[in-house]
């Protein structure tokens, strides 16, 4: 991990938490950063532990589901309601989602 | 001969099934005095959302079924549902202010099935933040009470009240305090372990697979587990039985076929192995959860069980693997709530604008935290190093039990290292929360399945669970070594707080 | 191909990136239907809009679909893929991440062979094929503050094709995706029709010396016709040129060609890089395949425009232009083939085809397939004029009358009595009565003049309405001018 496992390092500053805030879409005021950043850094630090484990060998396991993908038939059997897809949403006009504009 | 309707409440789901069957009340009659139960129970908020029309008219229409002789397994049992699965028409919520005011257009796998079973929903139940959170303070609902109270003369003067346990808080609460017969429940890291354990009442998660997660809000896909709360361990059987089966809408779902739960209950374990994990002896475990695990293994060996010392090394940790591997699913899994197409929106200038008042708003401080640290595990540079890391340990402890099972037929081990504690207790410390999940979270990493039975009071006579562990669909053994656990327990207290007690 | 830059020559190197939708009824991974055209999120379920609780379940025929692509593209099947979620946020991203595959794709290493101009063949490697989910689609001119989002397209299976950096010039990339879209075709997995963005193509780009390593490139995303693909590289090429040239350097980024103005120009991007923590989708278990059912897809794949064109010019006698043109479309190859069909003569098929069928319906403005000339019809025209029913020369009219009627070719010759004359002695006589009126013309022939014999037969064919048959007319007229 390349960073200090000692707890008091900071894995985070307030830089990267304000990057990580930016990549998850999460306003964080300025006075937010700081305390943030000793929280997850204390997180980071504690799951430092994981490199007393040898892994070297030892295969990633995403799910613990054994069964092959199962597979759909390609045939129509939903959509076609676009009132129950739009009921819930915000913004709606002319069918349409609608957001703040989109500047590209 | 026809019961009191005062006392309708203090049967379990399988002697209501029974008396229902013998028409000796009307589910009506039943679901009268339910919702009732449900009215005085409010000091404790374990519910988001009542549902007494919906209520009745299930009822009626089970009373009518019942009347034509088409009764079914679960006619007029009435049940809560943590507001984490989806209810068609009724609101929806996750315990999150981003959902609220969604109505979902679709009824969640685990929820038709029960419907179809007969079961007549109360309401949607409080539940922490997504499902994330140990002690349900993190709701945007507030926090659910523990019915329990420690006893007056514990600690001097400390009769705060008690959180339930999370994420399954309201539907522990609910079922404890008999505001509801059953409810369901989801254990992502021991949600639904863990508050029954600090609830006295009996939460069974089932393996990976078994109970469809379709409908059901996701917190982290790989680890998420639908499952019930109920106040014996019959009626966790008879739950499970109309909750779990193959559903091709969730391709992680189990194809096979659902047995009768109920008759795995013979009370009949001897020759069982029950293995005996010493990595669950943690340092800094209260002497009371210690001595009750030994009384828990007495108790099995008393009943023909064989108690055999095992090993699971990983154990230490599959909390930090845990806390990697849930929040990084989560940052993905909550992308989508965004102020687009459903839940609370805030306007910004633009859409980016938009996308982050929405989320500042809508999330609380848990939920904020695990995303962002699932976002920094999965991102450019840090992949490998945590998520990877975290993954690879996952494989050692599912291997851990894998070895063990060659050995033993169940694992007997305490639900949680304490009991419950008081609402805002271990708030300001994340990873002291974090570590009340340290003996559930095992079981969720290697999807196998568990269940908690209260076995005793702690020295404050808070209530203590304690867990079996068994083999990947194996939840018939589960059920009957919790039921002889439950039998040898013989765990008679009331909580503080019944409904309709004064 | 080599650019002549204001300081020597420069190479373009290109790669693309091409999205081509699967033919399928149902999306990827929900049951909505995929039809073109339809009202607004009229063709979205749950799962597509990425509602709460919901989740994927993967359509078979879509991942056939990915396998019979693989398989045309000679190239490797991986048994085991995987399925990654790509997050990023974006309105018309529901879930805020796409279902991608990653590191492990379902189709490895393949190639695609180009037929060049001069005759010769380029083979350009693919690098993989992966399956993924379609976006929805933002309108940013419906409303001056707000953008509207409509999912139909959200989840509908894509396969991206992405090619090696193997291409060298604008032209070679169109070579490459025509007959990247034509294979898709003869497959069926793809209707490789670009104006309703079933194919589409993001197409990297850098320029080198000769001989040098690889220059920095840029990104041109979204290109949807052939002739965009090539204009857009071509100006991004001179640009980065002239760049380089006048000291600069090329930074890597992401492009928008400008079809009004035909540049390309910087999309506006965010300062931040784009970080889209890919992860395997816990929703979904590894992809999983069997191998006898991929060899069965093996046995099964229709022949391919590569191997159809092979066998036109070495069973079928053609000429491999010929050949070439005709196997370019799936749907020409198919009315040539029945057009030739049990006939000796598969170069007069030909001919007609790519000839007279081919300026016809060019003139009309319509495809093959709409032809009013069906291929049987062609063939019986082609019998016609085997068996001597017909002129070469008439037969031009027979077909002109067939594309404007739709008519057979023996119904159009015996109402119009255009069958040819092969009566020897009423064509002798047609020729005595025309010798005799052009006698002097007959002296000067046999005086020398042998340029008139042309002369002599037009007027014999124009005695007879042009029904007698040239052959006769030439055996009977030679001995009859014989001195
Ligand atoms: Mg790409
Ligand atoms: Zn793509």
């Amino acid at each position: 991990m390349g960073r200090g496992c000692e707890s008091g390092i900071m894995a985070l500053d307030k830089t990267a938490v304000a990057h990580i805030a930016a990549l998850a879409r999460i306003r964080l005021s300025e006075a937010e950063l700081e305390p943030l950043a000793v929280e997850l850094s204390q997180i980071l630090n504690w799951v430092e532990q994981l490199n007393e484990v040898d892994t070297a060998a030892v295969p990633p396991m995403a799910s613990v589901a054994a069964s092959a993908l199962p597979m759909r038939e390609d045939r129509v059997s939903d959509g076609n309601c676009r009132e129950a897809i739009l009921a819930n949403a915000p913004h709606s006009a002319r069918g349409f989602f609608a957001v703040p504009k989109v500047i590209e | 001969m026809r019961a009191s309707l005062s006392a309708l409440t203090e049967l379990s789901l399988s002697e209501v099934r029974d008396r229902l069957a013998r028409k000796e009340f009307s589910a009506r009659e039943l679901t009268e005095c339910y919702i009732a139960a449900l009215q005085a129970a409010r000091p404790l908020n374990a519910f988001i959302t009542e549902t007494p029309e919906r209520a009745l008219a299930m009822a009626e229409a089970a009373d009518r079924r019942r009347a034509r002789g088409e009764a079914r397994p679960l006619d007029g049992i009435p049940i809560a549902v943590k507001d984490l699965f989806c209810t068609k028409g009724v609101l929806t919520t996750a315990g999150s202010r981003i959902l609220d005011g969604f109505e979902p257009p679709y009824e969640s796998t685990v929820t038709e099935k029960l419907w179809q079973a007969g079961a007549v929903m109360l309401g949607k139940a409080n539940l922490d933040e997504f499902a994330m959170g140990s002690s349900n303070a993190t709701s945007y609902y507030g926090p659910v009470e523990n019915p329990w109270r420690r006893r007056s003369e514990s600690k001097a003067g400390d009769n705060r009240p008690l959180v339930p346990g999370g994420s399954s808080g309201g539907s522990a609460a609910a079922v404890a305090a008999h505001a509801a017969l059953a409810a369901t429940g989801t254990d992502t890291g021991g949600s639904i372990r863990q508050p029954a354990s600090y609830c006295g009442i009996i939460g069974l998660k089932p393996t990976y697979g078994r109970c469809s997660r379709w409908g059901v809000v996701a917190y982290a896909s790989s680890l998420d587990h639908p499952g019930p709360i109920t106040r014996t361990v019959r009626d966790a059987a008879i739950m499970l039985r109309s909750m779990a089966g193959h559903d091709p809408k969730d391709s992680t779902s189990a194809p096979l076929p659902v047995p009768d739960y109920e008759r795995a209950l013979t009370g009949d374990i001897r020759g069982v192995r029950v293995g005996i994990p010493c990595e669950y002896r943690a340092p800094g475990m209260p002497d009371d959860i210690e001595a009750l695990w030994q009384r828990g293994v007495e108790w099995l060996r008393q009943a023909g069980a064989v108690p055999v010392e095992i090993r699971l090394p990983h154990t230490k940790y599959a909390l930090a693997a845990y806390y990697i591997i849930a929040p990084a699913e989560a940052s993905s899994n909550l992308a989508r709530y965004d102020g687009v197409r459903f839940g609370q929106r805030v306007e910004g200038g633009g859409v980016d604008e938009m996308y982050e008042q929405t989320r500042a708003a809508g999330f609380g401080a848990e939920v904020r935290r695990r995303v962002l640290i699932g976002t920094y595990v999965l991102s450019a540079g840090y992949y490998d190093a945590y998520y990877l890391k975290a993954q690879r340990v996952r494989t050692l402890v599912a291997r851990d039990f894998t070895a063990a099972f060659e050995e033993v037929d169940a694992i007997l081990a305490p639900t949680a290292p304490s009991a419950a504690f008081a609402i805002g207790e271990n708030s300001g410390d994340p990873i002291a929360m974090y570590l009340n999940d340290a003996f559930t979270v095992p079981a969720n990493l290697a999807g196998l399945p568990a269940i908690s039975v209260p076995a005793g009071l702690s020295a404050d006579g808070l209530p203590l669970g304690l867990q079996i562990i068994g083999r990947a669909f194996d939840e018939e053994t589960v059920l009957r070594v919790g039921q002889v656990l439950e039998t040898a327990a013989q765990f008679h207290h009331r909580p503080a707080f019944v409904a309709g007690e004064t | 191909m080599l650019i002549e830059g204001g300081a020597g020559e420069w190479e373009t190197v290109i790669g693309l990136e091409v999205h081509a939708q699967i033919t399928a009824q149902a999306k990827l991974f929900s049951g909505a239907a995929t039809r073109f055209g339809a009202e607004p999120n009229t063709q979205v379920s749950p799962v597509d809009a990425a509602f709460p609780g919901m989740l994927p379940v993967i359509n078979r025929h879509c991942v056939e679909q990915a396998v019979k692509t693989g398989l045309g593209l000679d190239a490797e099947i991986n048994l085991v893929s995987v399925f990654d979620r790509k997050n990023y946020f974006y309105p018309d991203l529901p879930a805020g991440y796409q279902i991608s595959q990653y590191s492990q794709p379902i189709v490895g290493r393949g190639r695609v062979v180009l037929d060049m101009p001069d005759g010769s063949t380029r083979e350009i490697g693919i690098t993989r094929l992966h399956l993924e989910q379609d976006a929805g689609k933002s309108l940013h001119d419906q409303h001056p503050s707000h953008t509207y989002v409509d999912l139909n397209r959200a989840g509908v299976g894509l396969m991206e094709i992405v090619s090696e950096p193997d291409l060298r010039s604008a032209e070679e990339a169109g070579l490459y995706l025509r007959k990247l879209r034509s294979i898709l075709r003869y497959l069926g997995t793809c209707d490789g029709n670009m104006e309703e963005g079933s194919l589409r193509c993001d197409a990297n780009v850098s320029v080198r010396r000769p001989g040098h390593p690889y220059g920095t490139r840029c990104e041109i995303k979204n290109l949807n016709s052939v002739r965009y693909v090539m204009q857009a590289i071509d100006y991004e090429a001179r640009r980065q040129i002239e760049l380089i040239e006048e000291g600069g350097s090329v930074i890597q980024q992401t492009r928008l060609f400008d079809v009004e103005r035909g540049i390309t120009r910087t999309m506006r991007s965010k300062e931040e890089a784009h970080d889209y923590r890919y992860f395997p989708d816990p929703d979904l278990l590894p992809l999983v395949l069997d191998a006898g059912w991929v060899e069965e897809l093996r046995a099964r794949l229709p022949e391919l425009p590569d191997a159809k064109k092979a066998r036109f010019i070495s069973i079928l006698g053609l000429p491999p232009e010929d050949a070439g043109v005709l196997v370019a479309e799936k749907a020409t190859a198919m009315y040539f083939e029945e057009a030739a069909a049990g006939r000796p003569d598969a170069k007069a098929a030909a001919n007609w085809v790519t000839g007279d069928l081919f300026a016809a319906l060019n003139r009309l403005g319509i495809s093959i397939e709409q032809s009013p000339v069906s291929p049987a019809q062609l063939g019986a025209l082609i019998d016609l004029i085997a068996d001597g029913t017909i002129s070469g020369r008439l037969a031009k009219d027979v077909f002109n009358e067939m594309v404007a009627t739709g008519a057979d070719p023996g119904a159009i010759v015996e109402q119009k009595g255009l069958r040819q004359l092969t009566d020897q002695t009423r064509i002798a006589a047609t020729i005595d009565t025309v010798l005799a009126r052009e006698a002097d013309k007959v002296a000067d022939y046999r005086a020398g003049r042998e340029k008139l014999y042309g002369f002599f037969v037009g007027q014999i064919m124009r005695a007879t309405q042009g029904k007698a048959n040239p052959a006769i007319v030439n055996e009977i007229l030679k001995k009859k001018l014989a001195p």
